[in-house]
């Protein structure tokens, strides 16, 4: 069956290749950013904000390639589809990573502050939506509605915590004015985190069009 | 999308070549000033879907249909139709111009005259001029109306046969595959034209090119084998079509 369209297909598997390692880039940008959170690594942190170049540029690569897959190839249907959503995608993904390399940079200006007890939420906002972004990769790859819609309920979880550690650092600002700045760090640290769960579930939208033709919110 | 009643009622229509059933159980509506593209492989049976509409087919010996296509609620197969009259107010554009070699005003002026359209020499002069006006060829060909049609480039050829058959006012316009020994700015040209010419009529398209199905109808009928797998708005058809078998055509996964 898929003879006909051998060049079309070939070309479309390496953005789909490119689009993973970008996605695995991403992951890896997430994890190491609460990794610098917690161990106060400015080294690590340095580093993040270096590879967001990379991220940046896979980025551009792959939407150059999409745009010269339609051009030449005049996809339409699922193929259309497909192309569309990886562009989407792609967007997401290089705006996740300037989440990460947001947090980077916030950590950077955590050195000069008073510290304040480590908030362990934090770090499970981190694993959640670095797993919430792996899980949304294996489902783009095997074209899973359902798991794309499932991976999304999740961006709930992810809005409590964010929830309590608003609350939980409210509370540190009003009982110790002098750790106002550090807490309004983790704050911007936090509201990185909640913000990639919430791209994650703008790819898992993406997952839903691509395989069904439905455009719509998974979570509003 | 739709504009009221369809012009065309076409109810579990079977066509057959002596015993070979070319179409298998068709209905389909065509509405008013839609354009509906008909698309599939090499004998897939669209073409003689097409010719079906005017009774082309009848021309061939050992052909039968079954079922009914309603004109304007009127059965056109009914005993009493007159073929000339069907064929005016359904006319046809094929795949090669075939422009008579005449003079540019009398192919246009041909089907006027033969059905006694116009009244006196004036009354044609405005004729040819809407014709040729409707189809862009007028400012072109205004000096060269004298001229044998033949010498015209075959784009021009195409569009004066559409202007012939626009000189004897037709409701619908068959195309049978008219743009495929076109060149590609020729091609555009006939595209355009059909945009224009949907405002006042209703046409339905042959093409072997999809993407040109895409660009130019409303509506898009795929057939295979002699069936009508999906007929559907051409956004729907070309985003998310419904068939599988649609779709394996439509992105090239057939064969």
């Amino acid at each position: 069956m898929h003879g006909l369209r051998a060049t079309f297909d070939k070309e479309y598997d390496a953005i789909c290749q490119d689009l993973l390692n970008m996605g695995a880039l991403v992951e890896n940008a997430i994890g190491e950013a609460v990794q610098a959170y917690q161990k106060l690594d400015f080294d690590l942190a340095q580093q993040i904000i270096k590879n967001d170049e990379q991220i940046n540029q896979l980025r551009f690569k792959i939407e150059e390639a999409c745009v010269v897959l339609i051009a030449t190839q005049q996809p339409a249907a699922k193929d259309l589809r497909a192309i569309i959503a990886v562009m989407h995608m792609v967007l997401e993904l290089e705006r996740m990573g300037d989440h990460a390399a947001g947090i980077a940079k916030t950590v950077l200006k955590m050195e000069e502050e008073p510290e304040i007890k480590t908030l362990k939420k934090i770090p499970k906002m981190g694993e959640l939506s670095r797993q919430m972004l792996s899980d949304c990769l294996q489902a783009f790859i095997k074209q899973d509605a359902a798991w794309a819609k499932e991976i999304a309920a999740r961006d709930d979880q992810m809005d409590e915590l964010y929830h309590s550690v608003f609350q939980r650092l409210i509370e540190i600002m009003v009982d110790k004015p002098n750790r106002v700045t550090r807490a309004t760090y983790i704050m911007w640290c936090a509201h990185n985190l909640e913000r990639i769960a919430d791209r994650v579930t703008n790819i898992a939208e993406q997952i839903l069009f691509m395989t069904t033709g439905q455009m719509g919110e998974l979570q509003a | 999308m739709t504009n009221g009643q369809p012009i065309f009622i076409v109810k579990d229509l079977n066509f057959f070549y002596n015993s070979f059933l070319a179409l298998i159980n068709i209905s389909m509506d065509i509405f008013p000033q839609q354009v509906t593209a008909l698309i599939g492989p090499s004998g897939c049976g669209k073409s003689t879907f097409l010719r079906c509409l005017n009774r082309m087919n009848d021309t061939i010996p050992g052909t039968r249909v079954e079922g009914t296509i309603l004109l304007d609620g009127e059965s056109i197969y009914a005993k009493d139709v007159d073929l000339a009259t069907l064929r005016q107010r359904v006319g046809m554009v094929f795949q090669k111009p075939n422009p008579f070699p005449k003079s540019i005003y009398d192919n246009v002026a041909y089907g006027p005259r033969m059905l006694g359209l116009s009244n006196g020499r004036s009354d044609m002069d405005d004729i040819v001029y809407e014709s040729l006006f409707q189809v862009a060829l007028w400012d072109e060909l205004k000096d060269h109306l004298h001229e044998n049609a033949l010498g015209l480039s075959l784009g021009q050829q195409q569009r004066l046969c559409i202007a012939r058959l626009l000189a004897v006012k037709p409701e619908v316009i068959l195309m049978d595959e008219p743009c495929s020994a076109l060149d590609p700015i020729a091609t555009m040209r006939i595209e355009e034209l059909i945009h224009e010419l949907k405002q006042q009529y209703t046409i339905v398209i042959v093409t072997h090119n999809m993407q040109q199905a895409a660009r130019v109808s409303d509506y898009t009928g795929f057939f295979w084998l002699g069936e009508l797998v999906e007929f559907s708005p051409t956004q729907k058809l070309f985003t998310v079509p419904e068939k599988s078998l649609t779709e394996d055509y439509i992105t090239g996964r057939m064969g």
